[in-house]
């Protein structure tokens, strides 16, 4: 299969569908799960459905050939002054965010550990929990762009650290994103569709909870640990970077071991409610946001503006996300930092569909989406433009034009 | 045979920036570093084909608008993921204002 893959593209593209495949086969969740966990179906078991998300399937063929794939997206026009201004790096905003973000966490996890025992230990794991489980899918996403700090090892820094407790192999997860960024929402390109057409709702609520996110997570740690990757991995990630997945995987693995062995020797899950269960008690937050990125939107289109969703939120949800709410933007413009981001959405705005009002109201405009799109997978919701902006590139919605709202 | 090429004024570069310059069917970027010295780079990024001139010059580094990616453009030298391959330098020189390039 992968031969006749080979015959008929080229050398780049070739290596491109190796390094989907990879993502397929190795271990994939999203920072929101699904659209990786259906990628971890082996090519010959996949049974496409009218959309074919398999990584190395008919859809990324299709993708590839028609210039769907790493085409060029449309960009709100931004004067150049203006844009370095706001892709300006500064270190002060994020050793700020991150002093509060480890203090709290400390802190609550400090205080769940002292009250452990009593009722009063739910509220400190609650916060602790969302910490760990959930603000650090957003540290992993702006340190791994690089943009949250200027000081590029303080990037590296809280990357390494929010990729352990958000269980995402820093190697691998690179890469994926990557992809995400070129391909977005392009189905049988992007490893990072969180919410797959028709939708698969159980898999979806599963989420909220980490539990096939972690789980898949933990199978992936123990074979890189064993030194082991597959052909697959191999072929995506560079040979002078693989030493790093092992290496990473095993300090994991350790860390994870003596944990459970102190839970043990104590006889108390304690240990365990500060390292590893927290990705799975605190992860609702970062499904309950994330979701919301492109959730019910258009899919195969070159345009942020149809298949991103920009949503006013409350502050305490913005520092957890740090302000990927507004994901229209970062995706237009992935050079500027998060805490520039409402600047940018100010500077723009007038191009871009009214962003949608609260959380609340992206779940009352989502989920009838989802239901819909089990009876009907064309369906999506079309997001209207202001007058002030350009206009969309309606070739691109010639079949959804008769199912979207 | 090497060609100078003149590109343009050397005031079009703002100081820690970058611009676009096209010639002959390829197109370039033309650094002035923060030391108001001039470099200049092939203009797309060897990942995924963006112009560098839209991203950002820190220091010594251009970053790609795309993915992030980070070039010395001074050298060439890719600086990490996801650029693995080092982007091709040119000479540059700078006469009465103007910006040549060496083209080979």
């Amino acid at each position: 299969m992968i031969e006749n893959i080979a015959n008929t593209l080229s050398g780049m593209q070739v290596f491109d569908i190796f390094q989907s495949m990879t993502l397929g086969l190795m271990e994939p969740r999203s920072h929101l799960g699904e659209a990786m966990m259906n990628a971890t179906v082996a090519a010959d078991d996949y049974r496409p459905t009218k959309r074919d998300y398999s990584l190395i399937g008919r859809d990324a063929r299709r993708a590839v050939e028609i210039g769907l794939s790493a085409a060029e997206w449309y960009h709100t026009d931004v004067p150049r002054k203006q844009m370095k201004e706001l892709m300006k790096r500064d270190d002060g905003p994020a050793i700020r965010d991150t002093m509060i973000w480890l203090g709290v966490l400390i802190q609550s996890g400090a205080g769940g550990a002292l009250l452990w025992g009593s009722w009063w230990c739910v509220p400190f794991f609650l916060v602790y929990g969302v910490l760990y489980g959930s603000s650090t899918d957003s540290r992993w996403h702006e340190c791994g762009h690089g943009t949250a700090f200027k000081t590029q090892w303080m990037n590296d820094v809280v990357y390494q650290i929010a990729c352990f407790m958000i269980m995402r192999n820093p190697v691998t997860w690179r890469w994926s994103h990557t992809r995400h960024h070129t391909d977005t929402v392009i189905v049988g390109r992007d490893p990072e569709i969180a919410v797959m057409r028709p939708p698969d709702l159980v898999r979806l609520v599963l989420n909220f909870f980490g539990i096939l996110d972690a789980w898949q997570a933990m199978i992936d740690m123990v074979r890189n640990a064993s030194g082991r990757l597959s052909a697959a991995e191999r072929t995506f990630i560079p040979e002078m970077e693989q030493y790093k997945a092992i290496r990473v995987a095993r300090i994991w693995l350790v860390i994870y071991l003596a944990t459970i062995a102190l839970a043990v020797y104590l006889g108390s899950l304690l240990p365990l409610m500060l390292i590893g269960l927290p990705r799975l008690y605190g992860a609702w937050h970062h499904v309950m946001t994330g979701l919301l990125q492109h959730g019910g939107l258009a899919d195969n289109v070159t345009d942020h503006r149809l298949n991103s969703r920009t949503v006013l939120m409350n502050p305490v949800s913005r520092f957890i996300y740090w302000n990927m709410n507004y994901h229209v933007e970062h995706h237009m413009f992935p050079m500027v930092p998060y805490h520039a981001l409402p600047k940018l959405h100010e500077l723009i705005k007038h191009d871009l569909p009214a962003p949608t009002p609260s959380i609340l109201a992206g779940y009352r405009e989502m989920i009838p989406a989802f239901l819909r799109q089990l009876r009907n997978e064309d369906y999506f919701i079309k997001r209207e433009l202001p007058p002030t902006a350009q206009p969309y590139r309606e070739e691109f919605h010639a079949e959804g034009k008769t199912t979207a709202e | 045979m090497t060609e100078w090429i003149q590109a343009c004024d050397a005031e079009d570069v703002e100081q820690e920036d970058v611009i676009r310059f096209d010639h002959a069917g390829r197109t370039f970027a033309i650094y002035r570093s923060p030391d108001d010295d001039y470099f200049a780079t092939d203009g797309l990024c060897t990942h995924e084909k963006v112009h560098l001139a839209d991203g950002l010059v820190m220091d010594e580094i251009i970053e790609c608008p795309k993915h992030n990616g980070r070039f010395n453009y001074k050298t060439g030298a890719a600086r990490g993921a996801p650029v693995c391959v080092d982007l091709k330098t040119y000479p540059v020189k700078v006469e009465a204002g103007k910006i040549f390039l060496q083209l080979g």
